[in-house]
């Protein structure tokens, strides 16, 4: 317990988590605080390609074992059975419609790459090892849910076809693709390559998640002074017991696979945390009539800050507790 | 100077959907068209500006195009099959262009 508060403590008084709740602050004062579109889709480019090709180098480094391909399959599997478990404590819980439950399940199968890059930072300043293919597992976890969730429609009688495009553009969203590119670039060029672009990919990163945090707080606060209306307290209890159903399932999959304290922390925050880039884009095209104030709301405006502030330290202090770490 | 009769159409839709609007726009023989980002709005789902979106599952774009009139129920059933579950406003306006052979 001693190591769990000591942990959040110091993530809380981070400038990751300051910047975040700098944002969150200034939306709910409705401050004219505001980051730029396109600075902030540059910060996230910067950030996936940084994650991913260090994800890759890492890799490099330590070589191929059997255990990364069961890595994917477990976060694959993971991804496509977490919404199921959503979707029946909303039942219990959420008083939503079938559809509106279906779309928050297939958020919380998906995974936020944000809350997984302040992850490895809050793991790389502990001085904790984790995989380096972490990252493709990542990759692997975002789709799965977007299935499961059109497969629980479709069992209450309500067809939904998944039609080629919208499978095109889930695969192939420019998150996956910047993320398992730049790690197969990683991959490809080692130690060596990194040493040529380290001066931009690796000192200013912590600095350029600062600022994207300051945004992602900004649009998290929007979003709670906008639609905290929507959510009942069932559905906000949800979003803070959902992660730890998750991470509890993470935790499980990652000591079974043998992974490092790093390794096994990752997974739980993958499981944990919720969709709020590529999941809601799906859920508009397959399921327009599902309330968009609802899923937004609780994966961006509770889970996420949720997971930032509390969840990160646990998960780590469990991981750590648990593998000797 | 000599003007010719032609219809206006504008679809507010989200950013999502364009490509698919786009696309059935195309199959129904329209050959032009413009999209426009939208700053935000109000509707039945309550306010929202497009400032700190971050998601491109909660943009709109509008689609804006200029067609003879003959062909405006072609286009309006290619457009109202995409639109139909989705937020999003159509509407149908007379203008008038100067150069008919252009639509």
């Amino acid at each position: 317990m001693d190591q769990i508060l000591s942990l959040a403590a110091a993530n809380l008084l981070s400038p990751i988590i300051l910047s975040f709740a700098l944002g969150v602050a200034a939306a709910l004062a409705r401050s004219d605080l505001n980051i730029p579109e396109a600075v902030a889709k540059g910060m996230s480019i910067y950030l996936l390609f940084a994650i991913g090709f260090k994800g890759g180098v890492s890799v490099a480094d330590h070589g191929l074992d059997v255990t990364l391909g069961l890595s994917l399959l477990a976060g694959v599997v993971l991804s496509a059975v977490l919404p199921l478990i959503a979707f029946a404590l909303l039942q219990v819980m959420g008083n939503l419609s079938r559809l509106d439950a279906a779309a928050v399940a297939a958020h919380y199968g998906s995974i936020s790459i944000v809350t997984f890059v302040a992850a490895t930072s809050v793991l790389e300043g502990s001085g904790i090892a984790s995989e380096g293919y972490m990252v493709a597992v990542a990759a692997a976890m975002e789709a799965p849910a977007i299935l499961s969730a059109l497969w629980l429609i479709s069992r209450g009688g309500d067809s939904r076809r998944m039609d080629s495009d919208l499978l095109r553009e889930i695969m192939l969203n420019g998150s996956i693709v910047l993320l398992v590119g730049s790690f197969l670039i990683g991959w490809v060029t080692g130690a060596e390559g990194l040493a040529k672009i380290e001066a931009f990919i690796v000192s200013p990163f912590q600095g350029v998640l600062c600022l994207f945090l300051l945004d992602m707080g900004l649009v998290a606060g929007r979003g709670l002074r906008g639609g905290s209306g929507v959510l009942r307290p069932g559905v906000l209890t949800f979003g803070m017991v959902m992660p730890l159903v998750g991470a509890t399932l993470g935790l499980g999959t990652g000591l079974l696979l043998g992974l490092t304290t790093g390794g096994v922390a990752l997974f739980m925050v993958l499981s944990a945390s919720a969709s709020y880039i590529a999941v809601p884009a799906a859920m508009r095209v397959a399921l327009p009539e599902a309330n968009p104030s609802i899923y937004l709301t609780l994966s961006l405006g509770v889970t996420f800050p949720f997971n930032l502030t509390l969840g990160i330290p646990i998960y780590v202090a469990v991981a750590s507790a648990l593998t000797g770490g | 100077m000599q003007t010719h009769q032609a219809k206006r159409v504008a679809i507010i839709i989200e950013q999502v959907m364009q490509s698919r609007l786009t696309d059935a726009m195309t199959d129904a023989g329209v050959t032009g068209w413009t999209v426009l980002p939208v700053l935000g709005g109000s509707g039945q789902s309550g306010a929202w500006s497009r400032e700190g979106q971050i998601s491109r599952g909660t943009g709109m774009v509008q689609v804006v195009c200029v067609i003879r009139p003959e062909r405006l129920d072609e286009l309006l059933e290619a457009a109202f099959a995409v639109v139909e579950r989705h937020i999003g406003i159509v509407s149908v306006s007379d203008c008038e262009v100067l150069r008919a052979e252009r639509f």
